[in-house]
């Protein structure tokens, strides 16, 4: 009797847990999206998508993360292959790479800002050099493309290193005997790592890419650090909405959209990491 | 053509010492077992050969070519793992063409390969399972198609049937040598079985301490150990070994008995004779039976000779029995001598 029942009283906590704190608002952000005066509606989404911001907050936030991801995703998996054949000093090393996890992202923003602002670091420096004759704005509406680059660099420092400590872990599990025997029969260094370390690496990759690409259209506070209302993105306007123009309807509209787009990109990572059945270590 | 030579070969990790000097030559289609207890050094030393390791000194050929500067996979070499490294994430039939396709063979060749060796192997039925779905044994049968597939000169095993229960590793081991026979290669063989040493061997050498105590075929290995080490760890039972002192004009006393032996200047030598060599004749050495243990074909019975411990295998059909004082007459043609100083034999 009682051990029927156990499985079910330990899973207890963490369920009632998930539906107070996410099930339940969760179903009434999603009743706020769609309804008006207590009837179904599509009004709010029509409101978002037809106003201006909308498809460039959209277009800027799967460009963003196209940038982005790609980037960290290379730059984590070099890094994560350094610090595995590091003999000493690994742990320093890693924990040096990962000061910027420590730092809140608006905090990160402010660190990227002071660079590139107007009497920041960047121009002081270029001005010294004398490469400069006056310091140059980079992050005014006229230079969209340096915004985005700073956007980029910014969430390439802030949060690569979150993909590399799983992938670290990830890595540090597959067994050295599989490189020595990819050694023996003719494989090179790169082949190794890419016969070996990238498919025995799938499930730490897709835990890595899932994260951080949900993260990744979740941006927000670098963005309004950097861009303010020059680089509108997703969740931008999620917070314009709820908080300067007072529209919690078309606030949750937006808040579903992202919700839609990382349920979507988590799925396609999913299939096309997916280790075949009988294949898993 | 594949002779393997390793010169003056020594490894140290940190302070310790793994290998001492060791030259040793393998010639061309032989099958050579590294043989010693676990910590011997004789993995260490199968991996220089490997390329695993590098060795501290020393220089390694293969064929005529020096290849201790050389990554594995310039070396010619295949090699079995003891954990088999069968990939897990690739069917069987990849893991086999792993080492083809990295040597950028042409399809149809690969395909021709690895059914061939999977035949020879006998896992033609599960080419399109992936390591996860199969046994231990098929596993090991994947490591070995794997490197026979790459048609080496050389191929290292290292322990390859250590992980099979006991009537599996019977079986494999009849099939390895088998196969190994009819592939032309040269073989280099880790274990710490003798058993499985001494059935597959063409040449043993047997290691202890990072050195090369003895290489030599089975039989000489077992019937005239070159040190007291090779009488004591191979044979089940081992070597008995006995204290003797001078008797004066080749003679020998030993336990009461005197024996003819070297005509050397030592004072004291070192007694030692196979279980199985001893007969239930009388005026032999006095011994107080403590234990009988029969085994089916015969009876295994543990003694106390001159207060030391002393095994003699006799015919099952006896009624020796514990506490009895029997005597054990030693076959004189089978008595072997070492100096207790340098534990060497002495002739």
């Amino acid at each position: 009797m009682e051990n029927k029942h156990l499985p079910y009283m330990l899973l207890l906590p963490a369920t009632i847990f998930l539906c107070v704190f996410f099930i339940y608002p969760f179903t009434l952000v999603a009743w706020e999206a769609f309804s008006k005066d207590g009837a179904f509606t599509m009004e709010h989404f029509q409101t978002m998508t037809s106003n201006w911001k909308f498809e460039i907050s959209f277009w800027n936030t799967l460009l963003l993360a196209a940038a982005v991801v790609p980037i960290q995703l290379a730059l984590s998996l070099l890094m994560a292959t350094m610090v595995s054949k590091m003999q000493k000093g690994r742990d320093i090393v890693l924990y040096i790479w990962t000061i910027p996890l420590g730092i809140s992202d608006l905090a990160a923003g402010i660190i990227w800002l002071a660079i590139f602002d107007q009497s920041g670091y960047l121009n002081s420096m270029l001005y010294g050099l004398g490469v400069i004759d006056q310091p140059e704005n980079f992050l005014s509406y006229q230079n969209k493309s340096t915004i985005f680059i700073a956007i980029v660099l910014a969430e390439i420092w802030r949060a690569t290193a979150i993909m590399l400590v799983i992938l670290v872990a990830g890595i540090g599990l597959i067994p050295k005997e599989y490189y020595e025997a990819a050694e023996v029969f003719g494989a090179s260094n790169w082949k190794r790592f890419t016969k070996i370390t990238l498919p025995m690496l799938k499930p730490s990759l897709q835990t890595a890419l899932v994260l951080r690409v949900i993260l990744a259209f979740e941006v927000f506070a670098v963005v309004a650090a950097l861009g303010g209302t020059n680089f509108p993105v997703l969740m931008g306007e999620t917070y314009n909405w709820q908080f300067e123009l007072q529209d919690g309807n078309v606030a949750a509209a937006y808040a579903l959209v992202i919700l839609a787009i990382s349920i979507v990109f988590t799925l396609v990572i999913l299939r096309v990491l997916r280790v075949p059945k009988g294949a898993q270590v | 053509m594949a002779e393997i030579q390793i010169k003056n070969v020594a490894k140290t990790f940190g302070s310790y010492q793994a290998l001492h000097s060791i030259d040793m030559t393998i010639s061309d289609r032989e099958f050579m077992v590294l043989l010693g207890a676990s910590g011997c050094g004789k993995t260490t030393l199968l991996r220089i050969i490997a390329g695993l390791e590098t060795p501290s000194v020393g220089e390694v050929w293969i064929g005529d070519k020096r290849v201790d500067h050389l990554p594995p996979r310039q070396r010619g070499i295949a090699m079995v793992f003891q954990n088999y490294a069968v990939f897990p994430h690739l069917t069987v039939f990849e893991n086999i063409a792993f080492g083809l396709r990295m040597n950028k063979l042409d399809d149809a060749t690969i395909k021709e390969r690895v059914n061939r060796t999977a035949n020879l192997m006998h896992i033609e039925q599960l080419l399109q399972r992936y390591s996860g779905q199969l046994s231990g044994g098929q596993r090991q049968r994947v490591a070995v198609a794997r490197a026979l597939a790459m048609e080496p000169d050389v191929i290292l095993m290292d322990e390859p049937l250590s992980n099979l229960d006991a009537l599996l590793r019977l079986e494999m081991r009849a099939e390895l040598k088998g196969v190994l026979a009819d592939s032309n290669t040269t073989t280099i063989y880790v274990t710490h079985d003798q058993v499985e040493a001494m059935s597959l061997a063409d040449r043993i050498a047997v290691m202890h301490e990072g050195r090369i105590v003895q290489a030599n075929n089975p039989v000489e290995i077992y019937r005239n150990p070159a040190a007291h080490f090779v009488g004591s760890f191979i044979g089940n039972p081992p070597m008995n070994f006995l204290n003797a002192t001078k008797g004066g004009k080749g003679k020998w006393n030993v336990a009461g008995k005197s024996f003819s032996g070297p005509q050397s200047g030592q004072e004291n030598l070192e007694f030692a004779i196979r279980p199985e060599d001893v007969t239930l004749n009388g005026g032999g050495l006095d011994a107080k039976v403590r234990i009988v243990e029969p085994l089916g074909a015969h009876n295994l019975v543990t003694c106390d000779v001159d207060g030391s411990l002393f095994r003699a295998v006799i015919d099952s059909d006896s009624k020796v029995k514990a506490g009895e004082h029997i005597s054990l007459a030693p076959m004189q043609d089978r008595i072997r001598w070492f100096d207790p100083q340098t534990t060497l034999a002495v002739a």
